[in-house]
């Protein structure tokens, strides 16, 4: 079954178009990635699919059901959005525990005290945090919250924004086993923005390179790993994102 | 090469806590030529205390002690504040890692970066105009009159991190420490700033500090690299060889950075104490 699929969406921030007739299709459990600079429009199309960019044309639909340009509480069961600066996403006066709640009572589930102590489980994230404010956190351990708010409404696609760029090597190396066992044990689909191919070669099956709000080349990750992507710019990005240390 | 441009012997950076003080840069000792250094570490690891200990930026109630902290045979930590105005941007000047937040918003660029000689000089304000204009156009600006008559918000991250360059180059600087200075860019603007760097620092011959926690871009940037963890060097190596490196602390850092080539199921992660 498809996950998500999206047919000539164009997305607009006032009068300017920020994408052109973005087309693609990710299949359920699938895990794929969006690659460029900034300003090549990946973040957009992530933010369109959220609502958090509303004014758009053409189609979403997710695992079926086509998206509305409000928001819409049915969708956001489905789909959940971890960002990129875990120090900017939390809110600073929540504890992790109100964090955590917050989406439980928004969709009026009860029993919220099980479910968070599950989630903090689920992301290795100990019990003794629980009250604790955002700042009392290192940015490793924020992260880890702000994927198990984005887990608590067992969503089945997870978008996910530059989840390692504001982390330390040694840091994204544990957030990204993280990520890629959640998708295991959830059998969760993964839609990546990012402009680290290292890291869409560790964690996608797929991938596209976008530039000036395009799609160039739509890639398996296999043709990344062996240098055989086929258009130029998409080569030269990719190129510039090998790492240089011979181990 | 008899005096070497900087001689660091014993550095420690302390700071007071409610447990009593803490030293975020521990017994540093290192000496520095005209060529490429590399200091690599993790937040916290006192990379940037470091740097900024050498232009003596510690503001209380932080605290530098060292055995020796030399730059050019003078000794740094004697100086008075003057002496060290002196020094600062004339003589050793540095980049900050975002370019957002290191510009004067009210100051036009051109203005911002001719402010950056006059304090250290007199000049004539037409020779003035035509040091800034050629230093943008050093950097790689196109178009540079229009550009010195922009505001800091009128450009990109990229522009703007070029013009920080501009400004810390143009009163000819012994010593540049770039400190994280491409973190807030694109991999693809990162390579151009980098390259306009490298490009000065070999037409000057001036010595550089490059702080980064970025071990790809360091090692194939910089000659010599130190690895910094919790305030005290964990290692010292020549650039190329940063993959033989034996600390199990670094050895550990290169693992866990995901390759282009990836086929590891699970990545190596450091084992926290």
């Amino acid at each position: 079954m498809t996950a998500l699929s999206l047919a000539d969406l164009d997305v607009f921030y006032g009068e300017t178009q920020i994408t052109h007739a973005i087309t693609l299709a990710v299949a359920e459990g699938e895990s794929f990635a969006l690659v460029g600079e900034s300003g090549s429009g990946k973040t957009t199309v992530l933010r369109a699919i959220a609502g958090m960019a509303p004014d758009w044309r053409g189609a979403i639909t997710v695992f079926g059901k086509p998206r509305g340009h409000g928001i819409d509480r049915d969708f956001a069961r489905q789909c959940q959005v971890v960002f990129q600066d875990p120090y900017g996403s939390l809110h600073p006066r929540k504890t992790i525990d109100a964090v955590l709640s917050e989406p439980l009572a928004i969709h009026g589930i009860a029993d919220n005290g099980r479910c968070v102590a599950e989630a903090m489980d689920a992301v290795g994230l100990d019990q003794r945090f629980r009250f604790r404010f955002p700042h009392q956190l290192s940015g490793g351990q924020r992260q880890r919250v702000a994927i198990a708010r984005a887990l608590m409404l067992e969503p089945k696609l997870l978008l996910l924004d530059e989840p390692t760029s504001a982390l330390d090597v040694s840091v994204q190396a544990e957030i990204l086993n993280l990520l890629k066992r959640l998708r295991r044990e959830h059998g969760l689909t993964y839609l990546l923005v990012t402009h680290n191919l290292p890291v869409v070669s560790f964690l996608c099956d797929r991938l596209a390179v976008m530039r000036q709000g395009r799609i160039l080349e739509i890639a398996d990750v296999g043709q990344l790993q062996r240098d055989a992507l086929t258009d130029p710019y998409a080569r030269e990005l990719a190129r510039l994102g090998a790492p240089a240390i011979a181990i | 090469m008899t005096v070497p441009l900087l001689d660091i012997d014993g550095l420690t950076v302390t700071f007071p806590s409610p447990r009593g003080p803490v030293e975020v840069v521990r017994n540093l000792s290192f000496t520095l030529g005209r060529e490429r250094l590399g200091i690599v570490g993790e937040s916290g690891s006192g990379k940037s205390m470091t740097g900024r200990s050498i232009l003596k930026l510690i503001r209380p109630p932080g605290r530098v002690t060292a055995k020796k902290l030399a730059f050019d045979g003078i000794d740094l930590l004697a100086q008075s504040e003057k002496q060290m105005r002196a020094i600062r941007g004339a003589r050793i000047s540095m980049v900050m890692q975002d370019p957002k937040f290191s510009l004067n918003p009210v100051m036009t660029i051109g203005e911002q970066i001719g402010e950056a000689l006059v304090m250290h000089q007199r000049i004539a304000r037409g020779e003035l105009k035509r040091r800034v204009a050629t230093m943008l156009e050093a950097v790689r600006i196109e178009d540079p009159e229009r550009v010195a008559k922009l505001y800091p918000h009128e450009v990109s991250g990229g522009m703007g991190q070029r013009v920080m360059i501009a400004m810390m180059l143009i009163p000819e600087p012994d010593l540049l420490i770039a400190d994280e200075p491409t973190s807030a860019l694109d991999v693809s603007v990162q390579a151009q700033v980098l390259e306009i760097i490298d490009d000065l620092v070999k037409r000057t011959g001036m010595g550089l500090i490059f702080i980064s926690h970025d071990l790809n871009l360091v090692a194939s940037y910089c000659d010599r690299i130190l690895v910094m963890r919790r305030g005290e060097v964990v290692e010292t190596c020549r650039a190329a060889e940063l993959g033989k490196a034996l600390d199990p602390y670094t050895r550990g850092l290169l693992a866990a950075i995901p390759r282009i080539d990836e086929t590891r199921a699970e990545l190596p992660v450091l084992e926290r104490t």
